[in-house]
């Protein structure tokens, strides 16, 4: 027998993130470059190490090789302990039954003997899309100490924004009342991030109920969690401070990675103490040309620039030939960026060559139609010949490119 | 497949008096170089990109940073049931041996003897090199040499410690050997890089030390010179062996070339180094930057130019760095100038400091300093 765990992390990561375009084409939404050295699993993996557990379940389901293959022993986030660990856990076959993962509610029942392993007291569900640095433990200490069977960890939003999130309506003991998932009119802004913790036999007996009930449509937030409220469980609100994003959106996930170039914003990733790690590229530092122009941006090693950057965030392997210009964008690993290119308020997937004096995407002040502006996105392996223009809030799909066509805006 | 018959052995001391105010508190193969390796990762990744699953490095003193470094050798691919790595300090066979390279190897005959590949590959730390060494191992195999050396064509870099030049014939043997001649012409001198059968090194060793000779190039190459098969394998790839504060400097230096980093990095034989999880570098507003090296972790907010900023270095704003090799966690405060400075590992500038060395004598700022 394993020796007990008292608090198992159970990883969501099998999503297919459709929001987000050619970039999940054929990778699983957690494992999209982020900062210029990350993966977007980084973070609640990191978190996971620095709150103390030391076991975490990953849910795969969606083009999960790429993610397996970067996960791997779990070594780079020393989650490679010989009695727990990280595992991989994709929906697999049984003698009667058997089938994906039908939500997230579904995804930790198929799992059920994977947890019981370790005998938890404690389960905490986390989401594989969202940025930010949180100490579990602190929460789960919350959790014990209001006695909850469930507890959500919220955060503050500005009001105007709050429609767009599940609010929990909550009594003066921080208590959950009522769920309004996306409501017009919302009664408070407290958004809920996602995270769960739950005492492990209450989460049990639940997700046996909701697998027995043919019409739910097993999700946490849509089923269990409801159905929970419903049956008078003890359900607190957990109030994080901080920075928190969901990089579900292209949006939001250019945001985020600019979010990283603004002191203001309080996300240090240089925290000694709570490092987020990754798998690290074996590349030498990064090299900053004879007539380079470099501010307001992160850039990884094995870069090489010679152009100007400005509000770049520039992955390992990257080049910017001589008289190329990237401002107010992202380029993914190994991306070449070829002379007199403009790259401006886009991103660059994996692999890419912006061909010489190509202009991908546009800045705002000069669209004249505000409607049609937006980032632009390459996904990866694209080759934009030279001289292209790819206009703002395009979407390049490679093999779409090879077609001839291939420019398709986003919704 | 397995790689070779070939174990490394790789001495991490050896030539410390040469840049001895970097080895003060630690050994030459943990010397920082070229934004964030150390040099031992420059043998120790050749050796390992040539197949090479067994590696000893022999450390005799200083070896803290060495051996925190190293670890497990899981950065190098060689934590391993079978092989590895191995680090051998001194007294490894129950007593302190001789001095010298010769010492070394006498108090690390068990290690040789437990080992079951043919050959041996020595090596030292103070070559910065990345050599395929399948083709020397080859070469080796088809000569039926007993020995055969590394050498380089040229003249031999100033400082070099007792710099061992070769009389090579068009097939490559070697017919006739000098220790530390007083010509400096063009000549084929030795870059501390030979390859052995084991059997021989350790009947060598043995033999050396039972007369009480201790001198490697004098005892152990050049009186068995006449006696053996020596073959040079030249090597004109880059190359630098840093034998003075300079050579350390113009080595650092001559990675700005992008060919010189193309090949030494060369991403089919990558250098391996430990991993610091350090975010990528941030470049602040006004931050101006040119013909520079910059490692993970660092701050930009100044001026920098032909300049290596190793891991997490921070430029204050208004600072103007020039010429400069910053050894990692060196905090520059604001409005500051530096030009030809090497600066140990944790130094603090503060505010409005002038520093200035000069190209053939940059000034050296000790680990933890404070200015």
């Amino acid at each position: 027998m394993l020796p007990k765990q008292e608090v198992v992390a159970m990883l969501l990561a099998g999503g297919q993130g459709s929001r987000l375009g050619v970039l999940t084409k054929n990778l699983a939404k957690p494992a999209i470059p982020f900062g210029g050295k990350y993966r977007i699993i980084d973070f609640p993996l990191s978190n996971c190490v620095n709150s103390g557990i030391e076991c975490v379940g990953v849910l795969t389901q969606y083009q999960p090789l790429e993610l397996n293959e970067y996960i791997g022993n779990g070594q780079p986030w020393d989650l490679d302990s010989a009695n727990a660990g990280v595992r991989v856990l994709p929906p697999y076959q049984r003698s009667r039954r058997s089938d994906w993962y039908r939500g997230t509610a579904n995804a930790i029942y198929q799992n059920i003997p994977y947890i019981e392993r370790y005998d938890p007291d404690y389960v905490i569900v986390l989401s594989g899309d969202h940025i930010y640095k949180m100490d579990y433990s602190k929460m789960v200490a919350y959790h014990k100490e209001k006695k909850a069977d469930c507890t959500i960890a919220e955060i503050e939003v500005p009001m105007e924004e709050a429609p767009r999130f599940g609010i929990l309506n909550t009594r003066e003991d921080g208590s959950v009342y009522e769920f309004d998932e996306k409501p017009k009119k919302p009664k408070s802004n407290q958004a809920s991030m996602g995270i769960y913790v739950f005492t492990w036999s209450k989460l049990r007996r639940y997700l046996e109920e909701d697998a027995a009930d043919p019409k739910s449509s097993n999700d946490f937030g849509k089923d269990v969690l409801p159905a929970m409220l419903k049956s008078g469980a003890r359900i607190f609100a957990y109030r994080f401070e901080g920075y928190w994003k969901d990089v579900g959106t292209i949006d939001s996930l250019w945001e985020s990675n600019m979010d990283l170039l603004n002191p203001k914003v309080s996300l240090d990733l240089n925290e000694e103490d709570w490092k987020i790690y990754c798998r690290s590229p074996v590349m030498p530092p990064h090299y900053i040309g004879k007539g380079a122009k470099v501010q307001n941006s992160l850039v990884a090693e094995g870069a090489n620039v010679y152009g100007a950057i400005d509000f770049a965030v520039l992955f390992s392997g990257v080049s910017i030939a001589p008289g190329a210009v990237v401002r107010d964008s992202i380029v993914m690993p190994n991306t070449r960026v070829e002379r007199g290119a403009v790259v401006q308020y886009a991103i660059a997937a994996e692999d890419c060559v912006i061909g010489a004096n190509a202009v991908v995407g546009s800045r705002p002040e000069d669209t004249p139609d505000k409607a049609a502006w937006g980032v632009a996105v390459i996904g990866d392996g694209c080759r934009i010949p030279p001289g292209a223009v790819i206009p703002p809030r395009a979407m390049i799909d490679k093999d779409a490119l090879k077609q001839g066509g291939g420019k398709n805006a986003r919704k | 497949m397995r790689g070779n018959d070939v174990m490394g052995l790789i001495f991490s001391n050896e030539h410390e008096e040469r840049i001895r105010e970097l080895t003060e508190n630690r050994t030459v193969g943990s010397v920082p170089f070229g934004g964030r390796y150390r040099l031992i990762d420059f043998p120790l990744s050749s050796m390992v990109n040539s197949g090479i699953s067994e590696v000893g490095v022999i450390a005799r003193g200083n070896y803290q940073s060495l051996m925190d470094h190293l670890g497990s050798g899981k950065a190098w691919n060689l934590s391993r049931k079978r092989e590895g790595l191995f680090v051998l300090p001194p007294f490894e066979s129950g007593a302190a041996s001789g001095p010298g390279r010769i010492g070394a190897l006498a108090s690390s005959l068990a290690f040789l003897r437990k080992s079951k590949e043919e050959y041996v590959l020595l090596m030292d730390c103070d070559t910065v090199c990345n050599i395929p060494f399948r083709e020397l191992i080859a070469r080796h195999v088809e000569t039926g040499a007993d020995i055969t050396v590394v050498c380089r064509r040229g003249k031999i870099p100033e400082k070099m410690a007792d710099p061992a030049v070769y009389d090579v014939a068009p097939d490559g043997e070697v017919r006739g050997m000098l220790v530390a001649p007083t010509a400096r012409d063009e000549c084929c001198y030795d870059l501390g890089i030979l390859l052995i059968r084991r059997d021989l090194l350790m009947r060598f060793v043995s033999d050396c030390v039972s007369r009480n000779q201790y001198n490697f190039k004098r005892d152990l190459l050049q009186r068995n010179l006449s006696t053996c098969r020596v073959y040079a394998y030249e090597f004109r790839g880059f190359a630098k062996t840093i034998c003075s504060t300079v050579a350390y400097f113009d080595a650092n230096m001559a990675l700005m070339d992008p060919d010189v980093r193309a090949e030494l990095f060369n991403p089919s034989r990558p250098v391996y180094t430990k991993v610091r999880d350090d975010m990528p570098a941030r470049y602040g507003l006004g931050a101006e930057v040119s013909n520079s090296l910059v490692a993970d972790g660092c701050v930009v907010e100044g001026r920098v130019e032909n300049s290596v900023l190793f891991r997490g270095v921070h430029v204050g704003k208004g600072t103007v760095v020039q010429n400069c090799v910053i050894l990692q966690d060196s905090i520059i405060g604001r409005d500051c100038r530096l030009n030809y400075v090497i600066m140990d590992k944790n130094v603090l500038i503060k505010n409005d400091r002038l520093l200035f060395g000069f190209q053939s004598y940059p000034v050296f700022i000790a680990k933890g300093s404070v200015v």
